[in-house]
């Protein structure tokens, strides 16, 4: 990559959108997913660091809409629509959602990766956001970056090294 | 929940003191373990963002060593012991006078050494905290992880995304020599558990 990019940093529970020159980068996703969609033809990006499934769960007063896969994906698409993006070309890709801790017995807490991808799933199929690729799973953490010049997703781990998808 | 608003300096203090009183047990273990005496830096209280506390540890992306235990009982949250990867390389060779081979990954044996000197070291740190506060706490079977801090450590924040941005950390650092052993106990006791913890104590919560 020899021209200038520059690089959107996402943090955990929040959101964020960018254009053809830029990379969109969460780092240390664990349990969390990482879901991104991409408009090919606009080059245009977006990422959310989603943390917990539902909102229905959620009991703070003001509600982080980034942090719950239920009211993250919409937000993301519209963000991405407001930027330019062509709804009918977004598709979508996802990482993360391992599951760090393996215990025996363990409560519902101990499954949130597995349930923060299921729970981004049923929210693309609600908008009708095709998922071109993911690497969801294992138990290991994931550093993701999207390039908004390509729609490719790099994807780094300490455990099982680098990939693209 | 505006749990946080009802912090005032002297409940951060009641919090510090926890803290200080398990690390202080926690320590007199590792002292014991390490035959050598071993420093404590006094605990820190910190109401933080999910990526301040992360910061703690060096960055999201920092590799670190963690050993993870589920407090259960009556004052429920997550106890995390967390080492750099050089601490770990340190800690073993010194208490299990294990060589390490060198090479990036320590083997089996080695993990589970340092799996089990977290376990003591907890243990030690949670039944002072439940003498303390005459509550419940006993620890899951541990676990250990090596990855990076930030896939490590939000595991432990999750209760807290349930209400908030922010979560209440208990962090101790403990010093060996010339910081060549460093290890941070992060206590992040539940929401719920606040309220537990400062009756037990004689603090009134709610009040203003």
């Amino acid at each position: 990559m020899i021209e200038e990019q520059s690089i959107i940093k996402v943090a955990m529970a929040d959101l964020n959108v960018g254009s053809q020159d830029s990379l969109i980068r969460t780092t240390g996703l664990g349990s969390c997913v990482g879901l991104t969609l991409y408009d090919p033809g606009k080059k245009l990006g977006g990422m959310a660091h989603v943390m917990l499934p539902s909102s229905d769960i959620a009991r703070e007063g003001q509600l982080n809409i980034a942090k719950f896969a239920d009211t993250a994906v919409p937000e993301l698409l519209s963000r991405l629509i407001e930027l330019g993006a062509v709804r009918s070309r977004i598709v979508a890709k996802m990482a993360g959602g391992s599951q760090m801790f393996a215990f025996a017995g363990g409560n519902d807490t101990m499954r949130i990766g597995p349930r923060n991808v299921e729970s981004c799933k049923l929210a693309l199929e609600a908008l009708k956001i095709p998922l071109i690729a993911e690497d969801t799973g294992g138990s290991y953490g994931r550093t993701i970056e999207i390039a908004c010049n390509t729609g490719v997703l790099f994807i780094r781990s300490v455990q099982k090294g680098s990939k693209e998808i | 929940m505006e749990l946080f608003k009802h912090f005032k300096d002297f409940k951060m203090d009641v919090l510090k003191e926890i803290g200080n009183i398990g690390a202080g047990n926690a320590a007199t273990a590792l002292s014991q373990l390490l035959n050598k005496p071993i420093d404590m830096a006094v605990p820190k209280v910190q109401l933080l963002s999910f990526e301040e506390i992360t910061e703690k540890v060096g960055g999201a992306e920092k590799l670190v060593y963690a050993i993870f235990l589920r407090v259960e009982g009556e004052a429920p949250g997550n106890l995390f012991f967390i080492l750099s990867p050089e601490a770990a390389t340190s800690l073993l060779s010194r208490i299990a006078g294990i060589e390490i081979s060198g090479g990036d990954e320590l083997s089996e044996m080695e993990l589970s050494a340092l799996n089990e000197i977290g376990n003591i070291l907890a243990g030690s740190y949670l039944s002072s905290l439940a003498d303390f506060t005459s509550l419940s706490m006993y620890p899951t079977v541990p676990a250990l992880a090596m990855d990076m801090a930030g896939a490590i450590l939000g595991y432990g924040l999750l209760q807290f995304g349930q209400m908030g941005d922010n979560a209440l950390l208990i962090d101790t650092t403990f010093l060996e020599g010339n910081n060549e052993i460093e290890g941070q106990f992060f206590l992040i006791p539940d929401p719920e558990s606040f309220p537990k913890i400062f009756k037990s104590l004689g603090v009134p919560f709610e009040d203003d």
